[in-house]
C-alpha cells in the first residue's frame, strides 16, 4: 500500500518504513516556530517545569516578533521582552526583532527556512501555511513547542487525508482566496478537522507560490492538521537561491489511499466572500454587492505578500478611499514592505488616503492598528471572522480577496473591482 | 499533579464551533502567564456570557458542542477554561489543537456527542474519568465518552507532556551519563 506526503514525512520522521492513518507516532521535528505570544509560556514552561536549560538545535528555531509588536501596551511590551530574551539566552538564530522581520508566516518562507519533505511545527495554528512548500507544517501549543525547543521531537497522531484535485484555470478577477473560501465553504469549518487537506490537480500549476501560501494558510479554517501541496518548477523557482538549507521533495505514491477525494473545477468559482461570522460562509461576491463598510482591511499571512499589494495597488491607482470608510494597509513582512517601497505602491497607498502600518498581525486578530468597534462592519483580507475575532463581538467581518478589498475601499461599499479597474494587468494577475 | 477519578459539578452548555477568540478573546492574550486573570474572562466571547465566569463554581463542567475550541493555537483557551475552575470539558468534538493542548496540560476532557446533545444548562453531572461515563443526576441519564488512544490517555494520567518530557531528558542525561 503506498503513503501520502504527509505519510512519507511523518514516517521518515518517526524513523519507521511506514505509518498509517490513526498511528500515533514520536517524531524527529525539522524546523519550529514560536512568537511573542507562544514564546513567554512555552520558555517558562520549557526551562522551570521541564528542567530544560538549553533548546535540541539553535539553529532549527525560528521567533517573530509580530503578534502584539511593536508592543501596543505595557502588558506586551513585557512579552516582547521575555520573547527577545528566550531567543538570545538559548542563541535562536533566526530571531527576526520588530522592524526587521514582520509575520511569521510570511518571514518562514521569504527567508527559505521552511523546505520541502520537512516535519516543520509551529506554535500558531496558521503554521499550516508553510505546506504549499511541500512540507508537512501545523500549528501546536506551547506546551507542544516547549517539548519541542527541549527534545527536539513531539507526539502526532497520524491523519487520514483529504484530496483537493483542482481541474480548469481561474476566470479573470478570481483568486486563490476566492478558491480557497469556495472549498471552505463546501466542506465547512469542521470539514476537515484533523486530517491533512492535500492540494492537487493542473489548476495549480497556473497559481503562482505566494496565491498556493493563501490556500494552504487557511486549512486551519476547515479544522485540518495540515495543507500540503506537490513539488513542481513553482515551487523550485521559489526557492532557488532562498533555500537554507539541501532538501528532498516529496509526492503522494500513485496507489496512495485517501479518505475522501473532492473534484473542482475552478473554472466555474466566482469572485467570493465569507460573510460574518464565519470563514465557511461563503457567499459569491454578487450577493453582498453594495454592502456598506466602515473599515477595509488588507493584511495578514494570508493576503498580505507583495503580489496581494500589487493587485491592490492597481486596483487604487488614482483613485481615493471613499469618504466615511478608512482602508489600513499592514504588509506582512518587512521584506514585502521594503519591495512595496521599490516600486512605488507605498506612494499609491498613501495618495489614494490609505493608513499604512508597519509589518505586524496588528487588526487581524483585534491587536492593534485597526481594532474594529461595535456594530461596526469590515471588508478584510485575512482568514478569519468568528465573532469577536477583529475586536468587538457585534462588529461584522467579511472576508475577501485584496483586490475586492481596495475596489470596496473605493466606492465605500462591497464591490467587484472591475468597477474600479478596467482589466488587471496580465503581469501581476 | 494526578487526574482525579471522579467530578461533580454543575453543566455549563455550548454550541458548535466555539472558537479560541470566543473562549479567550485575544486581547487578553497579554495574560499569557496569568491563569488566574485568564480565568476571569473566559468564554467572554460568546454573545450573552460576558459576565459568565463569575457565575462558575469550582468544578463546574463544560458542555460544548462540535468543533469545540476551532481557531488558534494559542493554549490560553483551555488555560483560560481551567482558570475559571471548570474541571473538566464534555463536546460532541474538539478541533484539534484545543485537543492537544488539554491533553498535553493534563486537563481532563472527554468526547461524547451522547452527553453534548442530551446535557442540558443546570444539570447535575458526575463524571467517572477511568471509566469514562458520564452521569446526569438531574435526568436520570448515563452517557458513554469516547475512548482515546492509550498513548492520550496514558499523557492524560501522568499529568500531561511535562512529567512526560522530564522523564525523556532524565532518560537523556543518564544515557550521556554512561557513554561518558
Amino acid at each position: 500500500m503506498g503513503m501520502t506526503m504527509t505519510e512519507k514525512i511523518l514516517a521518515r520522521g518517526a524513523g519507521r518504513e511506514s505509518v498509517r492513518p490513526g498511528d500515533l507516532i514520536l517524531a524527529r521535528v525539522d524546523f519550529a516556530m514560536g512568537h511573542d505570544l507562544t514564546i513567554p509560556p512555552a520558555g517558562k514552561i520549557m526551562r522551570e517545569q521541564m528542567g530544560a536549560e538549553k533548546i535540541w538545535d539553535p539553529e532549527r528555531v525560528a521567533v517573530t516578533q509580530d503578534h502584539f509588536q511593536p508592543a501596543k501596551d505595557a502588558a506586551s511590551a513585557t512579552l516582547g521582552r521575555l520573547t527577545r530574551e528566550f531567543s538570545h539566552s538559548m542563541g535562536i538564530k533566526w530571531y527576526f526583532e520588530v522592524g526587521q522581520g514582520g509575520i511569521c508566516h510570511t518571514v518562514l518562507p521569504e527567508n527559505g527556512l521552511v523546505l520541502p519533505g520537512e516535519l516543520v511545527v509551529g506554535a500558531d495554528s496558521h503554521s499550516c501555511t508553510y505546506g504549499a512548500l511541500n512540507n508537512f507544517a501545523t500549528g501546536i501549543g506551547s506546551t507542544d513547542l516547549a517539548c519541542v525547543l527541549a527534545l527536539g521531537e513531539l507526539w502526532f497522531r497520524v491523519p487520514e487525508t483529504l484530496k483537493f484535485v483542482y481541474h480548469n484555470r481561474l476566470k479573470e478577477w478570481v483568486e486563490a482566496k476566492d478558491l480557497i473560501l469556495y472549498v471552505i465553504g463546501q466542506i465547512g469549518v469542521d470539514g476537515a478537522r484533523s486530517k491533512a487537506m492535500e492540494h492537487t490537480g493542473e489548476a495549480l500549476r497556473h497559481i503562482d507560490m505566494e496565491a498556493r501560501l493563501t490556500m494552504t494558510n487557511m486549512a486551519i479554517e476547515a479544522g485540518a492538521k495540515n495543507g500540503i501541496m506537490e513539488f513542481d518548477d513553482v515551487t523550485k523557482e521559489y526557492l532557488d537561491g532562498r533555500a537554507k538549507r539541501p532538501y528532498t521533495p516529496v509526492s503522494s505514491d500513485s496507489d496512495a489511499e485517501y479518505e475522501k477525494v473532492f473534484e473542482f473545477d475552478v473554472e466555474k468559482v466566482e469572485l467570493g466572500v465569507a460573510k460574518p461570522m464565519s470563514p465557511d460562509n461563503y457567499a459569491p461576491l454578487s450577493e453582498v454587492a453594495g454592502t456598506r463598510l466602515d473599515q477595509v482591511f488588507i493584511g495578514s499571512c494570508t493576503n498580505s505578500r507583495i503580489t496581494d499589494l500589487r493587485r491592490a495597488a492597481a486596483v487604487l491607482e488614482n483613485h481615493k478611499v471613499a469618504p466615511g470608510v478608512r482602508l489600513i494597509i499592514t504588509p506582512s513582512s518587512h521584506q514585502v514592505a521594503i519591495q512595496a517601497e521599490k516600486e512605488g505602491l507605498i506612494r499609491t497607498f498613501l495618495a489614494a488616503g490609505a493608513a499604512w502600518t508597519t509589518a505586524t498581525c496588528g487588526a487581524c486578530l483585534g491587536g492593534h492598528m485597526g481594532v474594529l468597534g461595535e456594530g461596526e462592519v469590515c471588508l478584510s483580507t485575512t482568514n478569519r471572522n468568528f465573532p469577536g475575532r477583529m475586536g468587538h463581538p457585534k462588529a461584522q467581518v467579511y472576508l475577501s480577496n485584496p483586490a475586492v478589498a481596495a475596489a470596496s475601499a473605493v466606492t465605500g461599499v462591497i464591490s467587484h473591482p472591475g468597477e474600479v479597474l478596467d482589466r488587471m494587468p496580465a503581469e501581476i494577475r | 499533579m494526578s487526574l482525579p477519578k471522579v467530578v461533580r459539578g454543575r453543566a455549563w452548555k455550548f454550541g458548535d464551533n466555539i472558537d479560541t477568540d470566543q473562549i479567550i478573546p485575544a486581547k487578553y492574550a497579554i495574560y499569557s502567564l496569568d491563569e488566574v486573570e485568564l480565568g476571569k474572562h473566559a468564554m467572554e466571547g460568546v454573545p450573552g456570557h460576558e459576565t459568565w465566569a463569575g457565575g462558575v463554581a469550582r468544578g463546574d463542567i463544560l458542555v460544548g458542542g462540535s468543533n469545540f475550541g476551532c481557531g488558534s493555537s494559542r493554549e490560553i483557551a483551555p488555560v483560560a477554561i481551567r482558570g475559571a475552575g471548570i474541571s473538566l470539558v464534555v463536546a460532541d468534538s474538539f478541533a484539534r489543537i484545543f485537543f492537544r493542548n488539554a491533553i498535553n496540560m493534563g486537563y481532563p476532557i472527554l468526547q461524547s456527542p451522547q452527553a453534548a446533545e442530551a446535557v442540558e444548562e443546570g444539570d447535575e453531572l458526575e463524571v467517572d474519568l477511568e471509566e469514562g461515563i458520564i452521569r446526569n443526576f438531574t435526568r436520570g441519564d448515563e452517557y458513554r465518552a469516547e475512548a482515546f488512544p492509550q498513548f492520550m490517555t496514558d499523557l492524560l494520567k501522568m499529568g500531561g507532556l511535562v512529567p512526560w518530557v522530564r522523564q525523556r531528558l532524565e532518560e537523556r542525561r543518564q544515557r550521556a551519563a554512561v557513554r561518558g
